[in-house]
């Protein structure tokens, strides 16, 4: 009976979708500034123990990664579920302790390094909480000899309540 | 007369924007690598034989066994009561003729940084010459060693912020070594407090199965 009626019930009202890109470069941004790329691909199994005197990798660009751990489903298909050694993105095969890959692994990893930065190269030894020491003891004595003398254990933060400390 | 330009076609931006964002989310990561940084010893060379003797009183030997047991100075001790022990064992408080030697030591600190140093700045006082032997089996899982190590890098951290805070108010963290005057005052606590944690070859130091 009115003139003005108003239109309703045809569909439903669009929401104003002219923000949205906007909300979706903010969120780009956010990560692209808060994480970093990933490198290598792991391919063993790595669940890193937890510390309460950890501290934070200062500058990544000298660090190297070594990896201790049970390989991934795919991998072991390949090479057993035996523990693994893989340094930065290749596995190790070398048989016993594996100075000859760990030499020419801290090599070429310290020859991308400037000259002044060399003697800093670290090396985040990335283990698995439930391997056994021998694995990597080999490493270690390997690295002693390839002189790559700076260690890091890579490990969680872990809080600790202070009462229960004693 | 002003022709008005076409306005463009916002309605895709969003698109290209969510796809740039999943491949984001999916290359990068976002960890941050945080650890417990150490100093392996440089191999000997192949004609020195090293056989430093150290007095008996001065060692420490913690022992991780292939049950992960612990054993500290000839008693099985709980993970969390090894950080006392270390603490007691670098610092000798009662003078005890089972812990380390100390020995009289005069450590320059930045003169005047400190109302409790004289005013040269050196500080006269006891070090320990205590050595912490760390010996694992090859079947010890690594999750425990890495709790003792941490257990004995935490005393030694102790001492010297404890240290810090007494004399320069601060904690040992917080000091800034890329100051001049903080960075001596770092390296002086480092040289009062040494993280001495010597690791042996791994033996079968044995145990049950």
């Amino acid at each position: 009976m009115s003139k003005f009626q108003r239109k309703k019930g045809k569909g439903a009202q669009r929401i104003n979708t002219a923000s949205l890109p906007d909300i979706v470069f903010m969120l780009l941004f956010f990560f692209m500034v808060s994480t970093t790329m990933r490198e290598t691909e792991v391919q063993v199994r790595v669940t890193v123990p937890e510390a309460t005197e950890v501290k934070k990798l200062e500058k990544k660009s000298l660090v190297s990664y070594i990896y201790i751990g049970r390989p991934v489903a795919h991998v072991a298909r390949m090479y057993g579920t035996e523990p693994l050694i893989q340094l930065n993105d290749k596995l190790v095969s070398e048989e016993g302790i594996p100075y000859e890959s760990i030499q020419d692994f801290v090599l070429f990893e310290r020859e991308k390094l400037p000259e002044s930065d060399k003697n800093r190269m670290t090396m985040s030894l990335r283990i698995d909480q439930d391997i056994a020491m021998g694995k990597v003891d080999d490493v270690k004595k390997a690295l002693r000899r390839a002189r790559a003398l700076i260690i890091n254990y890579s490990a969680r933060k872990e809080y600790r309540q202070q009462g229960r400390q004693r | 007369m002003a022709r008005e330009t076409p306005e463009v076609n916002g309605g895709s931006l969003a698109d290209i924007a969510f796809l740039l964002l999943i491949f984001f989310l999916v290359t990068t990561t976002m960890d941050i690598d945080t650890g417990i940084t150490r100093l392996l010893p440089p191999e000997p060379e192949e004609d020195q034989q090293q056989d430093v003797q150290v007095n008996r009183r001065n060692v420490l030997v913690v022992l991780l066994n292939r049950s992960d047991l612990l054993m500290v100075g000839g008693e099985v001790m709980d993970r969390l009561a090894l950080k006392q022990k270390t603490i007691e064992f670098f610092t000798n408080p009662n003078n005890s003729p089972n812990l380390p030697v100390m020995e009289q030591t005069e450590i320059q600190f930045p003169p005047g940084s400190s109302s409790l140093l004289p005013p040269d700045g050196v500080w006269r006082g006891l070090t320990s010459k205590g050595v912490i032997s760390l010996q694992n089996d090859r079947s010890t899982t690594y999750g425990k060693y890495l709790q003792v190590q941490n257990e004995l890098v935490a005393a030694v951290n102790e001492l010297r912020n404890d240290f810090c805070n007494l004399y320069f108010d601060k904690d040992y963290d917080e000091l800034n070594t890329n100051i001049p005057m903080e960075e001596e005052i770092y390296e002086g606590i480092r040289q009062i407090y040494k993280m001495n944690i010597s690791e042996s070859e791994p033996k079968d130091v044995g145990g049950r199965n």
